[in-house]
């Protein structure tokens, strides 16, 4: 599989690009004064002449050429191949918070399997007081909910533990997406079968090879947990779990089984792979915290960031990040221009929704000063997003997952950004 | 504690199908299935299905998971995990193998190969001897050198003090760049970005 997006050549566009960044540069952060008149506006453009395409040009549509870098990137040295790896959410060019189900970004463990929904079969099983085999015909017949969540994968940010590594919020965040679910509650489904009083745990498991078995406990089951099949409208994607995945509101991505196939209702946990030898954290000492569910609140500013640089000179400068939280609906979000010595609040652009992305805004004026940008989320619980030295003072630097430390980016008088970190 | 059949929906599962898939362990050896298998048995049959990637001793392949070594290296630098070193039930590894096990190939060990592979690696990790044979009748006596190396989360009072009212001025006195991702240089070329970006 290539990285490399469609569409390269910019000649033209980038050319008017470039022609229009220096304009607003010399300018001075006032509107640029034309020196002649604009052949875009005063000659005749094929597109106001000619005809555009039909309607049955494209029966399901993909985003236009232009748009070819927004898609989803891999990072070889990541892992020893792609079918148990990782890809990213191009979320330094996406804006709001629903995240596109075609640059979604993907964690598999063995591969996107293709299953159809004839095929699908759910069992729940275990310390119920009826065994219950579902289609997926049954599923779409139980009382259905839709819900908007975040999922993170609990590696995200994993590779900044020790320094800055990686040069973008595609790279550095982007092991995350988030979409409206459309399904069932699991509650719906496990009273169906009768949990028995000695039940405590549910034992998840996927119909690929990798199974990716996870044990919950029974409150968070009961809570707000769904089998979801459809997301932001329609069937989820088979990346994602097609035709039906679990949703764990809040909680690490592992444990948001796709294609799910079955339900253990248990008296103890099963401490399957997935919650012993991955997905604990080891910290300073060398031991290590298991059943770390909960993703802490976090927030990265998106753009100017290193693949989003500022191109547009001085003047107006719009900065905008995500933020979010498994512990709740975010309350604040501040952003910080100089590393951290002074904040400001920055604009929710929608009230935070619990265990949801929320967008923020700082409207601002640049004029070509270096700038050390940070965000800093807080949750209705009060919870402050940590500096990364915070972090590594209760955890040392080994832990992989859950680092939700303050992102920097050094953004230069060029308008570059870059990864950096900050005394 | 709740009620059974509100919807009527989904239909009782027979035990063959519960018996096909159901076949998680839990770490007090439930669910374990009758059968064993020898370290010397398990050197063979790890060379056939499982060295091409974890090494003929389970020491891995290139980046492909060790499986042995790394004993006493938690608290290190950079920590070695593997079976030996880090897992804290052999439950796992035999549920794990059984399950997910040979990769791109899951699910075509018989349980006593299974027991062999999981022998193996145990004799790999120098914790057991060569003529040591494990079964589900013994599989409960072996502990894993780091069982008692995990402690459940404990970020709401290790971590309370990230509950509190942030600063907002004069943070910090001095603010410097300690380390850039751009000398590490390990991110993948973005093409558009680059034709792109300014001068």
């Amino acid at each position: 599989m290539s990285n490399k997006p469609k569409g390269l050549t910019p000649s033209r566009r980038a050319f008017l690009k470039g022609a229009a960044a220096v304009g607003g540069s010399m300018a001075g952060g006032g509107a640029a004064l034309a020196a002649s008149p604009d052949p875009l506006i005063v000659e005749k453009q094929p597109w106001a002449q000619g005809t555009g395409d039909g309607v049955d040009a494209s029966p399901y549509g993909l985003p236009i050429q232009y748009e070819g870098d927004v898609v989803r990137r891999n990072v070889e040295w990541l892992t020893a191949d792609t079918i148990s790896s990782i890809n990213f959410t191009p979320i330094h060019a996406l804006d709001g918070t629903i995240t596109p189900q075609g640059c979604a970004f993907e964690r598999h463990h063995s591969g996107a399997i293709d299953m159809r929904k004839e095929d699908f079969r759910l069992m729940i099983n275990g310390l119920v007081d009826t065994p219950l085999v579902f289609s997926y015909a049954d599923l779409e017949r139980f009382p259905r909910e839709n819900r908007t969540f975040f999922l993170e994968c609990a590696a995200n940010t994993g590779m900044e533990w020790a320094g800055a590594q990686l040069n973008g919020a595609q790279f550095t965040h982007g092991m995350i997406h988030n979409m409206e679910y459309s399904g069932v509650s699991l509650r719906s489904l496990l009273e169906e079968a009768g949990i028995k009083p000695e039940g405590k745990w549910v034992y998840v498991e996927g119909a690929d090879a990798s199974s990716n078995g996870r044990s919950i406990p029974l409150e968070k089951a009961l809570d707000d947990c769904m089998i979801a099949f459809k997301a932001n409208g329609e069937a989820l994607r088979k990346e994602h779990g097609y035709p039906a995945r679990l949703v764990v509101p809040g909680w690490e991505g592992n444990m948001w089984v796709k294609w799910i196939r079955r339900i253990e209702v248990t008296d103890q946990p099963i401490e399957s792979r997935e919650e012993t030898s991955k997905y604990t954290d080891t910290l300073e000492d060398g031991t290590s915290r298991k059943w770390t569910w909960v993703m802490d609140a976090k927030s990265v500013v998106t753009s100017p960031s290193p693949q989003s640089p500022i191109k547009h000179g001085h003047g107006p400068l719009v900065i905008t990040g995500l933020a979010w939280s498994g512990r709740g609906a975010i309350t604040r979000v501040d952003v910080s221009k100089d590393g951290g010595k002074t904040w400001e609040t920055a604009r929710l652009a929608n009230p935070g929704q619990p265990m949801a992305l929320t967008r923020f805004y700082l409207d601002t004026t640049w004029t070509g000063e270096e700038m050390l940008l940070q965000s800093r989320a807080m949750d209705e619980t009060g919870y402050v997003q940590p500096t990364k030295a915070m972090l590594r003072e209760t955890r040392g630097e080994n832990s992989i997952y859950h680092n939700n430390c303050i992102q920097t980016w050094w953004i230069k008088s060029n308008g570059e950004g870059e990864n950096v970190e900050v005394s | 504690p709740a009620l059974a059949g509100k919807f009527g929906l989904g239909r009782p599962a027979l035990p063959e199908e519960i018996a096909a898939w159901d076949l998680d362990i839990a770490p007090d050896g439930t669910g374990l299935p009758v059968g064993s298998g020898s370290v010397l048995d398990g050197e063979e049959t790890f060379a056939e299905f499982c060295a091409s990637c974890h090494g003929d001793f389970a020491e891995g392949v290139d980046n492909w998971p060790k499986l042995a070594g790394g004993a006493d290296t938690l608290a290190d630098k950079d920590p070695l995990k593997t079976v030996g070193s880090y897992w804290p039930y052999l439950s796992t590894s035999f549920d794990y193998i059984r399950r997910s096990m040979p990769f791109g190939n899951a699910q075509s060990l018989t349980d006593d190969q299974v027991y062999e592979i999981t022998a193996y690696i145990l004799y790999s990790n120098d914790l057991v001897d060569e003529d040591f044979v494990l079964s589900n009748e013994n599989f409960m006596e072996v502990e894993l050198p780091n069982a008692q190396g995990f402690i459940l989360d404990d970020r709401d009072t290790t971590e309370a003090h990230f509950w509190t009212e942030p600063c907002m001025e004069n943070c910090k006195d001095v603010v410097e760049i300690t380390m850039r991702a751009a000398v590490l240089d390990v991110t993948p070329e973005d093409e558009t970005a680059k034709a792109e970006a300014p001068a």
